[in-house]
């Protein structure tokens, strides 16, 4: 079968299984920026039982394998009493782990703001609270979002696994498609392309759009 | 379920036979990387748009998509053009070339990392190329790639479970397979995650002393 | 604490008092039991070689630093310290916000906030710590942007403006709080020289017009010299000399004075 017919027969299924996937990212990256910046939040906290909690959960999750954790939360989770979807599975093993990465880069963003600004904040007399949600976390936002926008990347990639779980996404149709008709080089080779497509001309150019928006809120464009 | 801590110990052996081939895959694979990341990252600093710009399209490509996906397009594509792979060879294929894209990115932020007014200087001493990158720029260079030639070490390691999906009998493997023949899934997989830990730990923390120190020798620490 | 320091001042005292104020960061003392006294509306300068204590000053009245022992008392009452039965103990936070909008502060490096206007800059405080609606917090910041001459700029971000523009909106953005007392911790120093006129300026015409309590770190000998009531030298975290700025320029008594201001006039 050539590629032209491989393409009419099977493209559909595949782009299901890319709307899947799509979807499993974009709720694993709600996920993860509510956990990155509340954990990166507490990381910095003054209350040490706060900061341990953070570094603890952090490290934990960055120290051991995504695939462990997806299979834990799948297989494990359920033999002591709470059993998730796939999607849901997949989408809070994702959340988890890509929350901790993330959680270092907002520590790394606030602890980037000039030091000055805190000064000029506390020489207004600004609460801590104040100081904190309209002076340095609006800063933060370019600096963090390179790094995040390379994270961001790494989840869709990583939104393959999830397909180990039975979760039909687009590696798991290329998984099934290729299990019934062996056209192994067309079949992962679209997958390929097709993930590429969406990490390349989708996700990349949204998350340049955001930096330049945070810049020039910042006034640096 | 209960922990039962008997066999916990009684599948503590395959555990650990696995575990061995776990860090010889990830060693291994990681070599490989090292060695095609300078590869490509020469390849995309050539002069030659022949060279450089396919080399940079293929690094891009491979770099934006799924480590699982190129695994089983090696391993099942090979056959089809008449190589048959074993489940290792592919593993080694895949990672090395697949990390070894990111490690050519660490090396170029490194070798950009290092002044532009270093090379000048080189220049109006007159020292010829090899020199200026043997003895002026990658002694340079080096500190700035650690972290993150470190920090792929680590990746790697943490991505060989992936390969267990192709066959080869790392970790997870391992742990699946003690899962199907008992039924208790527990234990093995806790064994999994905490063998990770323990190993990945302390690494990173090894790594971040490492570079530390050689930060220090070269005295590009401020004190 | 050795010296049994009141809760509070009587009348008639000065505006800030520094009372055997001592601050070391571990071994190092960068103030040595110092006393100084600030009457309301004086303009004070202070000048010294770097390392002599004089911008801890400004941070510790600012209580951006903590100081190690005595007590600053602004405008009465106790500013580092709080009342406690007949004594005396370490402010609390809650304590520290509610004397510190009596000191403003403008710094070296302006420090404005990047994402926000001129005039953002001047109403955040005014609307969020002192509770002044918008309208009123808009009008004052409108008036003080008029008086350092920057009100048609308003809406640029600091970014768009210079280094002299961006200190006279900071100047502007500290007196929106209308503190008692204002400290200028070298706000030329950062600035290209034909920028440092405008400022210069500014702080003249509150001096002169407004009759602002000051205290002013600054390099600018000659302007100190032309707008200080008092310039006090430090050396080595304590006042070695201070007087009029005739007494100190002209015919300064202290050795270490002489040779700080042979060695910064010879520079000019």
């Amino acid at each position: 079968m050539n590629y032209w017919d491989f393409l009419v027969e099977y493209a559909p299924k595949l782009a299901n299984g890319a709307v899947t996937t799509i979807g499993v990212m974009v709720c694993a990256t709600i996920l993860a920026v509510t956990i990155s910046l509340v954990f990166g939040l507490m990381r910095l906290s003054h209350s040490t039982a706060v900061q341990v909690t953070a570094t603890v959960y952090i490290e934990f999750f960055r120290g051991t394998s995504l695939l462990v954790q997806l299979y834990w939360i799948y297989y494990v989770l359920p033999l002591m009493g709470l059993t998730l979807s796939p999607f849901v599975s997949g989408v809070m093993a994702l959340g988890l782990n890509f929350g901790a990465y993330g959680a270092e880069i907002v520590r790394g963003g606030i602890q980037s703001v000039p030091r000055g600004q805190w000064e000029a904040a506390r020489a207004l007399n600004m609460s801590a609270a104040q100081r904190m949600r309209r002076i340095i976390v609006p800063q933060t936002f370019p600096l963090i979002l390179p790094p995040a926008a390379n994270l961001t990347v790494e989840l869709l990639k990583a939104t393959a696994l999830v397909a180990l779980i039975t979760v039909v996404d687009l590696m798991f149709v290329a998984k099934q498609i290729n299990a019934t008709t062996w056209l192994s080089a067309q079949v992962f080779g679209t997958a390929l392309i097709m993930y590429y497509i969406m990490a390349r001309f989708a996700l990349t150019p949204f998350l340049r759009w955001l930096e330049v928006v945070a810049a020039r809120k910042v006034g640096k464009a | 379920m209960e922990w039962r801590w008997e066999f916990a110990f009684e599948i503590l052996p395959r555990m650990l036979w696995a575990t061995g081939n776990t860090l010889l895959a990830a060693g291994a694979g990681y070599l490989i990387a090292v060695v095609v990341g300078l590869l490509l990252m020469l390849g995309q600093r050539t002069r030659y748009r022949l060279i450089n710009v396919p080399v940079r399209e293929v690094v891009e490509f491979i770099r934006s998509t799924p480590l699982l996906v190129q695994l089983f397009f090696v391993f099942f594509v090979a056959p089809q053009f008449g190589i048959t792979l074993s489940a290792w060879t592919s593993a080694m294929i895949t990672i090395g070339l697949h990390f070894g894209t990111y490690l050519s990115e660490v090396y170029r932020g490194a070798l950009e990392g290092v002044p532009k007014s270093q090379w000048e200087a080189c220049r109006a001493l007159n020292f010829s190329t090899a020199y200026t990158y043997r003895r002026v720029v990658l002694p340079q260079a080096l500190p700035i790639a650690l972290p993150g030639m470190g920090n792929y070490l680590v990746g790697i390691f943490k991505d060989t479970p992936l390969l267990a999906t192709i066959g080869v009998a790392e970790l997870m493997h391992t742990a699946n397979a003690l899962g199907a023949e008992t039924y208790r899934y527990l234990e093995p997989y806790t064994m999994v995650g905490v063998i990770f830990l323990v190993i990945s730990l302390p690494t990173a923390m090894g790594l971040r002393r490492l570079e530390a120190a050689v930060a220090r020798a070269q005295g590009t620490v401020q004190q | 604490m050795d010296t049994i320091h009141p809760t509070t001042l009587p009348d008639g005292s000065p505006l800030v008092r520094f009372a055997d104020v001592t601050k070391s960061y571990g071994d190092l003392t960068v103030l040595d039991k110092l006393n100084l006294d600030i009457a309301q509306n004086e303009m004070v300068s202070i000048i010294g070689p770097s390392g002599s204590g004089k911008t801890t000053v400004l941070r510790v009245l600012m209580t951006l630093e903590t100081i190690n022992d005595g007590v600053i008392y602004v405008d009465g009452e106790p500013l580092t310290h709080m009342p406690k039965g007949s004594g005396l103990e370490v402010a609390s936070e809650k304590y520290l916000r509610q004397r510190r909008s009596k000191i403003g502060m403008v710094f070296q490096q302006f420090n404005l906030f990047p994402h926000m206007t001129a005039l953002q800059n001047c109403v955040e405080a005014p609307m969020k710590v002192l509770g002044l609606s918008r309208d009123a917090a808009e009008a004052r910041a409108l008036d003080l942007l008029q008086l350092v001459g920057m009100e048609d700029k308003k809406d640029q971000h600091p970014s768009r403006l210079s280094g002299g523009q961006q200190q006279r909106v900071a100047i502007a953005r500290a007196l929106a709080m209308r503190p008692k007392v204002m400290l200028l911790d070298e706000v030329t120093s950062a600035l290209d020289p034909e920028v440092i006129g405008e400022v210069l300026s500014v702080i003249r015409s509150l001096n002169s017009e407004h009759n602002l309590t000051m205290i002013m770190v600054t390099h600018q000998m000659g302007f100190a010299r032309e707008i200080s009531d008092r310039v006090c030298f430090f050396y080595k975290g304590k006042i070695a000399e201070q007087g009029t700025p005739d007494q100190l320029f002209g015919d300064p008594q202290n050795e270490r004075t002489k040779q700080f201001l042979h060695a910064v006039l010879d520079a000019n």
